[in-house]
């Protein structure tokens, strides 16, 4: 397995990166452009939209999210190259392994004690 | 011609050819699901579909593709200019991406050169799945932020959260896979699913189960048979992460008018609904590479390079069908709902049947101390997978709340 493997996706990045770009290009060229005011107005079903930063915040849930979701694929990335030489390491492997997964289960018990993955109420 | 050849050399024309016929095949692709998709939930509405153009109404996608070339594509004034050009190229590209490492066929002999009829062959095919499952995050991200109005920031938010719920999910279920497989390539994968379950001897000596076991000595050895778990978990995943219904929270109509691209029209728009079809003929091609033997299946005699093509198009059709007829079933999920079933079902689910495939898998260990476990854990599993969610009985009622004092 060589460098030579990535060859291929590259090509496919190109590919489709070129045909997303020129696609857009030529639609506008194609299209017709005919800016009004009321067009360029963020679209709230009709009523007259706002002003305000619509970026500003969200609820502090979603970061909670987040960070639980890094925990669990940091795990996730961890148990891949052991899936993958499992037959060889036998018994040791798997001793090892659930000792890793107790640890994070004891966690994730705690996380779900505390309420952290609570969504309504 | 040879001296062209000689010049960029074969390996070169070889991954040129495949990395075009990948593109050329997911555009077509695309093309037939959307009109498949359409036919098949206008039957189950009791419908005609669309039947204009092309003989049942095949080049409908075409003409809607054509006609979206020509229409305004515009901003609105609160967008971030860049980034919300960015974001239905990164949408689309990912999941075209995905399927450089979906196998559809063995290995084509062209005179000396020998042609895999997969993109590409990763040793770490799997993980570069997953990896490319995420990126497709990035564009809902940006296309919520970046229109710069409400509905699609909503929308976007909770498709990231959602997104990256589910994902965690859809890595540990593959992690059994790779396991049993012993190897993170799809081709070998696949390669290890072929053959019939003749060779199992897990059950023998078990009175019962060994007379069970030895009646099914027909069926394909492919992994749903003792990865089915993983699969439900997989698929389930799977669906939540193309956003497709039960799990199309981002894009409800009903709420958020269509969620992270309401501001999007025109071509771009439509690069956002290839994305969308791309991923779910990916996550179907990826469920039967994993599970369901890939392009395994009998070779007859004549055109025998063909049938593991044919296999491996019926099987992902089938899965196609899945996700149809799921969108025309279920009902859409509450929010709180879908966060319960991620976090609270699915990903210990997946980590308890990760322990149950390691032991069952493990050769230094006593068999009766293996079944053992493998039974007790199993039926854990179903168990805590069943028993559902013990506060959907008072959230279903909120009339007995109220005159308990309680809402």
């Amino acid at each position: 397995m060589t460098l030579s493997a990535y060859l291929p996706i590259l090509l496919l990045i190109i590919i489709s990166t070129i045909f997303a770009v020129a696609s857009i290009f030529v639609s506008s060229k194609l299209a017709p452009s005919r800016w009004t005011f009321a067009k360029r107005l963020p679209y709230e079903c009709g009523i007259v939209p706002e002003q305000s930063d619509e970026r500003e915040r969200f609820p502090v849930k979603f970061y909670l999210v987040a960070m639980l979701f890094i925990i669990f694929d940091i795990e996730t990335v961890f148990l891949y190259p052991w899936a993958v030489v499992y037959q060889e390491l036998a018994v040791f492997g798997l001793i090892e392994m659930v000792v890793f997964i107790v640890i994070l289960l004891a966690a994730y018990v705690y996380v779900w004690r505390r309420g952290g993955l609570e969504w309504a109420e | 011609m040879s001296a062209i050849l000689d010049f960029i050399g074969v390996g070169f024309i070889v991954a040129l050819v495949k990395a075009l016929v990948v593109f050329a095949a997911l555009l077509l692709t695309t093309i037939l699901v959307v009109w498949f998709e359409r036919k098949v939930i206008a039957d189950m509405q009791s419908r005609v579909g669309p039947s204009r153009w092309g003989p049942f109404g095949l080049l409908q996608t075409l003409a809607d593709g054509i006609k979206l070339f020509f229409k305004e594509d515009f901003r609105p004034q609160g967008a971030d200019k860049w980034a919300y050009a960015l974001a239905p190229v990164l949408a689309m590209v990912p999941a075209i991406l995905g399927f450089a490492v979906v196998p559809v066929g063995g290995v084509l002999g062209f005179g000396d050169t020998k042609v895999g009829l997969v993109g590409s062959d990763l040793n770490v095919g799997i993980l570069y799945f997953l990896a490319m499952g995420s990126l497709n995050v990035y564009g809902i991200v940006l296309a919520g932020w970046a229109s710069g109005s409400k509905y699609p920031l909503l929308g976007g938010i909770r498709s990231t959260a959602q997104l990256i719920s589910y994902e965690t999910s859809l890595g540990l279920s593959l992690v059994p896979i790779a396991l049993v497989a012993g190897s993170l390539s799809t081709v070998q994968i696949v390669q290890a699913q072929a053959g019939t379950v003749g060779n199992v001897t897990f059950f023998d000596g078990i009175p019962i189960l060994e007379q069970v076991s030895s009646l099914f000595k027909f069926i394909p050895n492919w992994f749903i048979w003792s990865q089915w778990p993983a699969f439900a978990i997989f698929f389930i995943s799977g669906i939540a992460e193309t956003n497709r219904a039960p799990f199309d929270l981002p894009e409800a109509e009903s709420e958020l008018v269509a969620g992270y691209h309401t501001e999007y029209s025109g071509i771009r728009f439509a690069l956002f609904f290839l994305g969308e079809y791309v991923h779910v003929v990916l996550i179907s091609a990826m469920a039967v590479t994993l599970f369901f033997g890939g392009w395994d299946g009998p070779i007859f005699p004549f055109l025998s390079w063909l049938w593991p093509l044919i296999w491996f198009t019926l099987k992902t059709i089938a899965f196609v069908y899945l996700f149809v007829w799921l969108r025309a079933t279920m009902p859409r999920l509450r929010y709180d709902r879908l966060m319960w079933l991620g976090w609270k079902r699915l990903i210990p689910a997946a980590l308890l049947w990760i322990m149950v495939t390691a032991v069952v898998n493990t050769a230094g260990i006593d068999r009766g101390v293996r079944l053992a476990v493998f039974g007790a854990l199993f039926l854990l599993v179903l168990g805590f997978v069943i028993r559902g969610d013990p506060r959907q009985k008072t959230a279903v009622s909120p009339q007995r709340r109220v005159s308990s004092g309680t809402a």
